[in-house]
């Protein structure tokens, strides 16, 4: 691909709900259309990208001409002709939907390694991928290095696994080597299940040729010759993405026997999961793999010795496995000069919430948590103030907003109360209910217990209860210590990872926020205005207009009014759904 | 039906293929896991029922009654949550009249289902209805489109 001008159509989960087809296809449609000269038709290519990572302003849209980087925002098909006709025929560039200054702002602090072809390359183009040197790392790694040595690098690079615990990967692979056994299986976890996270599902979609070539590597190093890559089937995209690679890379000879040439033979399977959060702890997924519940099992065993089938399995997750590519080509002290001593390299993160500037960010470990939410996310968006910001989701907890000089790296988390995790970021304002946050994720991870050990099966849906009673103003005294009796005792005896961290959620949130807890419990109010049972709605005699809006909105009846009266609501009928204050245009009806 | 549930039980065969992967395409053929594909297939490949009950009730992704003619997605992850994706989806189900515990209108033109996570959080809240994604929405246009569908 030669072209002079390129011009790239964000195509990530969010560009494509923002309409990235249709843009693509205006683009298309209109380069075609005569009165374009022959000469701009031949030498300019327009072309699908993985996310960009700015989403809030989908559809963006790259031109690259002469060298020069153009990028427009908000895109819609109807204003694709322009751009043609403006920028493309008369080197005019339509500076009106060009991005701001925010949009610099938001790349400025990140440092893009698994992100770095994403957003740059076709991702249903092998070819795409090997001009910006896919694949090399794989052939000179399987031609001219022992498996040791690609384990040896991969552990002074310091990565650690990406899907939340942390484990360093080299370490992993090692211990998978070293099992002993003649059929061994490399696994690919990409069953993203946190809410608020999409990352995984970004890398595989924007380019999934370094997964595959992450694991060509890692298949390598531990001696494995099937590889599987169990994603969720709820990401269609995804799913049609990654089996169009493999079927690529099978031509290619980089998947079946003698890839690359060598001795070594290594392909890879599909294994479609079906919507269980549980499943992405190891065991669980390894027992999902093999057709059946996702139900963890006691440890050890660990996989790398007993895995899949009983053989010695490897687990990664997306990211890690994304990640390994650069390492081999650029070295381990590349990859280590990011990042803090114990967390080193870059972290993708799902950036969202109450914030401007929504997305998907790399970052090197040990950002601070200030530097990602107001340098690179904008702010809180709205104008109101930032009360906390929530990571790795239903495992993770709530960081209150007098921690923004916290570095973000597995250490510095973890000590707050919180996790890395997978990579979900939610940034909360002073409108968000802590006491529902909590509730929230419980109601999460209770719901998706697998029910196999007591303390989590049990011991999630007491304290659902709990929460529940104090969000419909029912708390009781020594509630707040009822929780955090009953979540030690869930954290120290629960069989696996998800029951272990799930009252994360709610310790951190007591941690911090205890005075509003209180509230819920003595006061039976919501601070935050969240809590429906706890609320009263009324509307103000003098500022009411007398619209009728919010009688017409009222599903319950409950409000009476006529004409030129102002309305009324009778509490006895009120079923504090919030409609009337949504639709009310002149801010006469109030919450308490 | 036979024949489409003879199909999938021989690429089951043929692929060494697990439970899920079976049900996976039944409901892809029928939309659902219907009582007689489990009967069919537990008595040719001799497992159990509870074994196919027991993984499709495991699994969020498979139903076992038919679903309706109109999809209604409602995304419950963090963002969509902390944006009011619970009162959107509430007004949703009473516009339909569901209860509580019911994702299917009774004349089965209406489903509505809770996922964790569709990843448009920045377009949160966000509602699919037959694909077709609604993002940062409030409650009317998506009554207005559910009031359109059900004219048609």
């Amino acid at each position: 691909m030669d072209a002079s001008t390129v011009i790239r159509i964000c195509m990530g989960p969010a560009g494509i709900a923002a309409g990235g087809k249709d843009v693509l296809d205006a683009f298309k449609a209109s380069l075609s259309r005569s009165g374009v000269r022959a000469d701009l038709k031949k030498n300019c290519s327009s072309h699908q990208v993985g996310c960009l990572g700015l989403c809030a302003r989908d559809v963006l849209v790259e031109v690259h001409r002469n060298g020069s980087k153009t990028v427009y925002q908000y895109v819609k098909p109807d204003m694709v002709q322009r751009i043609v006709d403006e920028h493309l025929v008369a080197a005019e560039p339509v500076k009106e939907w060009l991005v701001d200054g925010a949009y610099d702002a938001f790349y400025k602090k990140q440092i893009k390694v698994v992100l770095s072809d994403c957003g740059r390359i076709d991702p249903e183009d092998i070819g795409a991928y090997q001009a910006v040197g896919g694949y090399d790392a794989a052939k000179e790694a399987l031609s001219s290095w022992t498996p040791e040595k690609v384990i040896e690098e991969i552990k002074l690079s310091g990565l650690r696994g990406r899907g939340g615990a942390g484990f360093l990967t080299g370490l992993k692979w090692e211990l998978g080597r070293k099992a002993p056994g003649s059929t061994k299986y490399i696994v690919c976890n990409a069953d993203e299940g946190d809410p608020g996270a999409f990352m995984d599902r970004a890398v595989i979609e924007g380019n999934p040729h370094s997964v595959i070539e992450g694991m060509i590597i890692g298949a390598y190093a531990l001696g494995a010759n099937q590889g599987f890559v169990y994603i969720r089937a709820e990401y269609p995209l995804a799913v049609e993405r990654l089996r169009r690679a493999l079927e690529q890379a099978r031509g290619k000879n980089y998947l079946g026997a003698r890839v690359f040439g060598s001795s070594f033979d290594f392909d890879i399977k599909v294994a479609l999961g079906a919507g269980a959060f549980v499943c992405g702890e190891e065991t669980a997924l390894i027992a999902s793999v093999e057709g059946q519940r996702g139900m963890p099992r006691p440890k050890p065993p660990f996989p790398v010795n007993r895995g899949l089938w009983q053989r010695p399995t490897v687990i990664n997750n997306v990211e890690t496995l994304a990640n390994i590519p650069s390492i081999i080509k650029r070295g381990c002290s590349w990859y280590a000069s990011y990042g803090t001593e114990k967390s080193r390299g870059t972290k993708v993160f799902a950036l969202t919430g109450k914030i401007k500037n929504p997305g998907l960010i790399e970052v090197p470990m040990g950002i601070t948590l200030g530097e990602i939410i107001y340098d690179i996310g904008g702010g809180i968006d709205s104008g109101k103030t930032m009360k906390a910001v929530q990571t790795g989701g239903p495992s993770g907890g709530c960081i209150p907003a007098s921690m923004l000089d916290l570095t973000v790296d597995y250490e510095s988390l973890a000590k707050v109360g919180s996790i890395v995790g997978s990579g979900g970021m939610i940034v909360l304002d002073e409108n968000d209910c802590m006491v529902n946050m909590a509730q929230y994720f419980i109601q999460f991870t209770q719901a998706e217990s697998c029910g196999k050990c007591v303390p989590c099966r049990v011991g999630t849906k007491r304290l659902l209860e709990i929460l529940s009673r104090i969000t419909k103003g029912h708390g009781r005294n020594g509630d707040i210590e009822r929780l955090e009796k009953l979540s030690a005792g869930i954290k120290a005896a629960s069989l696996c990872g998800l029951g272990q961290t799930a009252p994360n959620p709610i310790l951190s949130t007591i941690r911090y926020f205890r005075e509003e807890f209180e509230t819920h419990i003595k006061n039976k109010k919501c601070p935050a205005k969240v809590c429906k049972a706890l609320l009263t709605y009324s509307i103000s005699q003098d500022a009411c207009k007398a619209c009728g809006a919010c009688l017409k909105a009222c599903p319950s009846g409950a409000i009476a009014g006529a004409k030129k009266t102002p309305h009324k609501i009778d509490p006895a009928k009120c079923i504090r759904c919030g409609s009337c204050f949504e639709v009310c245009k002149f801010n006469a009806v109030e919450r308490e | 039906m036979n024949t489409t549930l003879d199909k999938i039980l021989k690429n089951h065969r043929k692929t060494n293929g697990n439970v899920i992967t079976l049900l996976q395409e039944t409901q892809e053929a029928f939309g659902y896991i219907p009582r007689e594909a489990v009967d069919y297939f537990s008595e040719r490949l001799n497992i159990a029922p509870s074994r196919f009950y027991g993984v499709a009730t495991f699994y969020a992704q498979f139903r076992l009654s038919p679903i309706g003619k109109n999809i209604i997605t409602s995304c419950c992850g963090t963002a969509c949550h902390v944006r009011g994706a619970e009162r959107i989806l509430n007004s949703i189900k009473r516009e339909l009249k569901l209860p509580e515990d019911e994702d299917t209108t009774q004349d089965r033109q209406f489903t509505v289902e809770k996922v964790a996570c569709l990843g448009f959080c920045s377009f949160a809240p966000v509602v699919l209805i037959n694909h077709a994604v609604f993002g940062k929405t409030n409650v009317d246009p998506l009554l207005k489109e559910i009031r359109a569908l059900r004219k048609k």
